[in-house]
């Protein structure tokens, strides 16, 4: 499909807070993106009119009980059916920051046999405790099957903020090793914190920001279809937002981040 | 209570009467104190003869109504008052002082000055910027999470409430000593750490929730905020000019929206207009309101999308007297009158008294103006967002406001005896204090001074308490608080609010506690200075100034003869800057058990920057660079962290001088708009050595400075001109390539080139003497300077 025709629904409810940036990024590259709230989502629309949902980051109804907990209930009650459908059609969603912990808390990710019914990770509260809002680097772990990164080479260093405090991705403990395997089998690992010559941050703060297991930061479902992450990529687009610009002499045109929204829509007009 | 004085209405409700007609004064002021309204004798006395006139008795709403709109928090008394001072008076400290400045020079881009929640400058042709600064200290001192956290929502709807979209808050806070010994705190005291970590939290959870970057700020300390907090949250917004409606009308619908309400923030202003003592904690907690900030998030979208197709007459927050001033202040403002129901209004839970339904402070909730057309839209658009809006009565033309109450008429006050309190007349007078001037042998080993100083709390790193805020969202951070690789200090933040555009905004900030403890005056000339060059740094300009008091008890002569000094440097400066202030607000009566807060002056400065890709951070960029002063550096010690470091206070408070300050800002704008500067940082606390360490580290490149260049008015020690704190100064770091065009630019100012950027990772001083004075490490200096707030 053309890059006009493609349309992104960048989804918000109350709470939602990087709705505008996030689509800012999309319309940038020239594509159809529109802010939806869900109660317009349910009433007026139609989910499969859109080949990309976002679930951007905020704090969605307050993130009482635990980050992302309602948001992903509320959208299995109300519109659970069409998900998976999308999901299934290989349609394409997008979840940063609390996006990833809804798309967690609902089953979508990892998603190894399909959507679960019960959440089979978590993204615990940070350590060390409380918010943290910082830049950090990530290394691009997929060979091209996560269609988020499809055009990003292996291996490669990113940039990008991340801004939680809870974003420590866990597994059960006694599921641990079984399902790391399961996402390098599968090629689900995305991205690992890591410092800025690449090397795996061990866990180690602030390299990892938040502690997470194996120093993860974002994962997709076995498809590559479905993908979450930590780090603000809508944060990371433009040369101006990066951190060090006032040092350089030359700035690229674009930050990082933009390489996850170019990935989408390369894929698509390629693809549909 | 004395029986004969109240009497309940023969209501199904709680509706008391209260017999002032017959009241003698000391019942007069028995009704003040029993009903909480903090309303003095002659207060009293005017409404005695009001309701004399009308021939009945007040209810208890209408003497919570007069008691809400006359207190010190809503009508600012003492700045609107007189105010008599070595046989002179002075009408009006706030007109006198502040107002008059943008009288006098008319600015073209000053919008809308002091008239409403905030003010609005230009930002473009198009649009508007708004600002607003709170003060929050009383609430904070009793409750400090929920306390700071209404704080950043009440600022977040003063923008809201002139139609703008909040796009960045800010946060100044003062703590008392974090490892203050637990016996030295009074009953009723909370300890420093306690409050630190709570308002902290509080600042955190609020704009980060609504997702609204927090990116300037600072952290003060000092003895006198162990009994009194000191919490100023500062709220920035955008507007399209043209979307900005004020115009309400007879007949439009008054529609209050967002949070229900209850029985939080009861009295909230009567308490922030008092002193706090041991009691404050038990009966001043419901004053204290409840902070929901996913709540006001769906408000602000409700309400940006109300502006956007312009279907509301006027809009107006609801903070401190709740209801009752947000009613009573648009009725006033457009000449009307207003009928409310107060039946109507959603409560959190049944049993609320009419009075106290008036006047709850609860949070989240805007009132808005509708024209009876347009009201089933307004409402369609806050169910959309899952907003409780509810239309509880109408303004009317009669100018009187009347309430109800399931029918009953439970007030009826002429709008124009609200808004005219009988005027205040209070007495000042100001003492020098009698500092002297210590004397001590220079120390040894200026090394490990600057090591001490830069840990010291007020100059050691705020990272550990930046980082808990979210600055980064919205995507328009464009200078960040932390900068480089080794999160050296910024001056000021900067953001790029348009998408099509590269036009920037700065903000920045200023405040000298200490300086005030010798001098006020020079106190509000430093803070002015300090808010001005921190934006300047960055490439800042067209800068507008606001004001925030925090101050003791007015009524105590001395503490309002320091108030009456600082306005004064307040005109002066501004004015010779020709930097208006455009909002502003007081927090008096700031005293605890142990004593008075010191005198806390913060100047907020809002900037514009035409292309952000001028913006200039304080990190040094390469070796080989020259470091340059500009300014003078005088022997002013007084007041500052080395001094402090030493146990002395001294009376050499740094001085603003105008000419040169004004010739100095003027000369860097130029420099930076020329591509001239690759860093520029203020010299502030701790004066030059602080200024150069910041930029080493920061930059990752070590300095070499030599004393004997610098610029300096007959004083012959090093420790001195490495720690002076004098005004109007900064480090620039030029290339060599550029340094012909630099001098040229800066030929009015006093500077001299002091030094280079180095490839060694090492600061160095070479003394007046030739000799090396300072030699450290950038690691070990990094390490000093994070390691303070690191280990809270």
């Amino acid at each position: 499909m053309r890059r006009e025709e493609i349309r992104v629904c960048v989804l918000r409810v109350g709470g939602t807070n990087c709705d505008a940036e996030t689509k800012r990024a999309f319309t940038d590259l020239g594509v159809k993106s529109e802010i939806l709230h869900v109660n317009e989502l349910v009433k007026h629309r139609n989910l499969l009119d859109y080949q990309v949902l976002v679930f951007p980051g905020g704090f969605s109804y307050g993130d009482y009980v635990r980050a992302g907990a309602i948001w992903a209930r509320w959208i299995l009650a109300k519109m659970g059916k069409e998900l998976k459908c999308f999901v299934e059609e290989g349609r394409l969603i997008l979840g940063i920051c609390n996006g990833f912990q809804v798309l967690v808390e609902a089953g979508l990710l990892p998603g190894f046999d399909g959507i679960s019914s019960y959440p089979e990770a978590a993204l615990a509260t940070n350590s060390p405790p409380g918010y943290n809002c910082r830049w950090v680097y990530l290394k691009q772990e997929t060979n091209g099957k996560c269609i988020f990164t499809c055009n990003i080479p292996e291996n490669k260093v990113l940039r990008m903020p991340v801004a939680h405090s809870e974003g420590r991705f866990v597994f059960a403990k006694d599921k641990e090793k079984l399902y790391l395997e399961r996402l390098l089998e599968n090629g689900q690992l995305v991205f690992r914190y890591c410092n800025k010559n690449g090397e795996y941050a061990n866990g180690r703060f602030p390299i990892n920001p938040n502690g997470s297991f194996h120093d993860i930061a974002g994962i997709c479902n076995p498809e590559g279809t479905v993908f979450g992450l930590m780090p603000h990529p809508e944060r990371a687009y433009y040369w101006w937002q990066h951190p060090n610009w006032t040092r350089q002499k030359q700035m690229p045109q674009y930050g990082d981040g933009k390489l996850i929204f170019e990935s989408v829509i390369e894929y698509l007009t390629k693809n549909f | 209570m004395t029986s004969n004085l109240y009497l309940q209405r023969n209501t199904p409700f709680r509706l008391l009467e209260i017999n002032i007609l017959q009241a003698d004064d000391s019942q007069l002021l028995e009704v003040s104190r029993n009903l909480a309204i903090g309303l003095n004798l002659l207060e009293m006395k005017v409404i005695q003869k009001y309701f004399r006139k009308k021939g009945r008795n007040p209810t208890d709403i209408e003497l919570q109504t007069i008691g809400q709109t006359w207190s010190e928090h809503c009508f600012h008394k003492t700045f609107k008052g007189k105010v008599r001072i070595n046989g002179k008076e002075i009408d009006s400290l706030f007109k006198t002082f502040i107002a008059k400045i943008v009288e006098e020079i008319k600015p073209s881009w000053c919008f809308s000055v002091f008239e409403d929640n905030a003010g609005i400058v230009t930002f473009d042709k198009n649009y508007g910027i708004a600002v607003k600064v709170e003060t929050h200290n009383h609430p904070s001192a009793i409750e400090p999470f929920g306390g700071a956290a209404t704080g950043v929502g009440g600022v977040i709807r003063d923008i809201l409430g002139v139609w703008a979209d909040p796009i960045a808050c800010t946060d100044v806070l003062g703590f008392g000593p974090l490892d203050l010994k637990f016996e030295k705190l009074p009953p009723g005291v909370k300890h420093p750490k306690y409050v630190y970590m709570g308002v902290i939290a509080g600042i955190g959870n609020y704009g980060n929730n609504m997702g609204i970057p927090t990116v300037n700020g600072a952290i003060y300390f000092d003895e006198s905020y162990v009994g009194n907090v000191v919490v100023y949250c500062g709220c920035v917004g955008l507007l399209p000019l043209e979307k900005f409606k004020r115009q309400a009308k007879p007949n439009d619908v008054i529609v209050l929206a967002g949070g229900k309400t209850g029985r939080d923030g009861i009295h909230g202003v009567t308490f922030a207009s008092a002193e706090l003592t041991k009691e404050s904690e038990e009966i001043s907690r419901p004053a204290v309101q409840i902070a929901n900030p996913i709540e006001e998030e769906k408000l602000k979208r409700a309400i940006i999308t109300i502006r956007d197709l312009q279907l509301a007459s006027s809009i107006t927050d609801l903070g401190g007297g709740g209801l009752s001033s947000a009613v009573g202040e648009t009725a006033k403002r457009f000449n009307c009158g207003a009928i409310v129901e107060l039946e109507k209004v959603p409560l959190k839970y049944p049993g609320l008294a009419p009075w106290e339904i008036y006047i709850s402070e609860s949070q989240e909730r805007m009132l808005l103006a509708v024209p009876p057309k347009k009201i089933e839209r307004v409402l369609e658009i806050f169910k959309r967002e899952d907003v409780e809006a509810t239309a509880i009565g109408r303004y009317t033309s009669d100018g009187v406001l009347k309430i109800y109450f399931y029918g009953e008429k439970v007030a009826e006050l002429d709008i124009s005896f609200l808004f005219e309190p009988p005027k205040a007349v209070k007495t000042a007078e100001y003492k020098f204090p009698s500092f002297i001037e210590p004397s001590f042998p220079e120390p040894e080993d200026l090394t490990e001074v600057l090591l001490q100083i830069i840990s010291s709390p007020n100059i050691a790193s705020k990272e550990r308490v930046i980082r808990t805020y979210d600055h980064e969202v919205k995507g328009n951070t464009v200078l960040k608080p932390l900068q480089g690789e080794f999160d050296g200090p910024n001056d000021a933040a900067v953001l790029k609010p348009l998408e099509d555009s590269w036009k920037g905004l700065v903000i920045s900030c200023g405040m000298n506690p200490s300086y005030g403890k010798i001098d006020p005056y020079w106190m509000a000339a430093a803070a002015i200075d300090e808010a001005i060059r921190n934006n300047v740094a960055v490439g800042g300009r067209r800068i507008a100034l606001l004001d925030n008091f925090t101050w003791g008890n007015p009524e105590k002569p001395d503490r309002l003869g320091s108030l009456v000094r600082a306005c004064e440097a307040c005109y002066d400066f501004a004015k010779a800057f020709r930097t208006p202030f455009i909002s502003g607000k007081d927090s008096l009566y700031n005293e605890s058990p142990l004593g008075p807060v010191t005198p806390t002056l913060l100047i907020t400065a809002v900037g514009i920057v035409p292309d952000i890709r001028l913006v200039v951070s304080m990190d040094v960029k390469e070796p080989g660079n020259s470091i340059y002063i500009v300014g003078q550096t005088f022997k002013e010690l007084g007041g500052s962290e080395y001094y402090k470091l030493k146990g002395f206070m001294g009376y050499t408070v740094p001085k603003v001088r105008k000419v040169q300050a004004k010739k100095a800002f003027n000369s860097i704008t130029k420099a930076i708009d020329l591509g001239l500067v690759k860093a520029c940082h203020d010299l502030s606390e701790g004066g030059l050595a602080v200024a150069a360490t910041e930029m080493a580290f920061a930059g990752g490149y070590g300095i070499e400075l030599h004393l004997k260049r610098v610029p300096t008015k007959n004083f012959l020690r090093d420790d001195f001109v490495l720690f002076s704190e004098s005004n109007s100064r900064f480090l620039v770091e030029v290339s060599q390539k550029a340094r012909a065009e630099f001098e040229i630019v800066m030929k009015d100012t006093v500077f001299a080139e002091i030094g280079k950027v180095t490839k060694s990772s090492q600061l160095r001083v070479y003394g007046l003497r030739g000799n090396v004075i300072v030699d450290a490490s950038l690691n070990d200096l990094l390490a000093h300077w994070k390691y303070p707030l690191k280990k809270e």
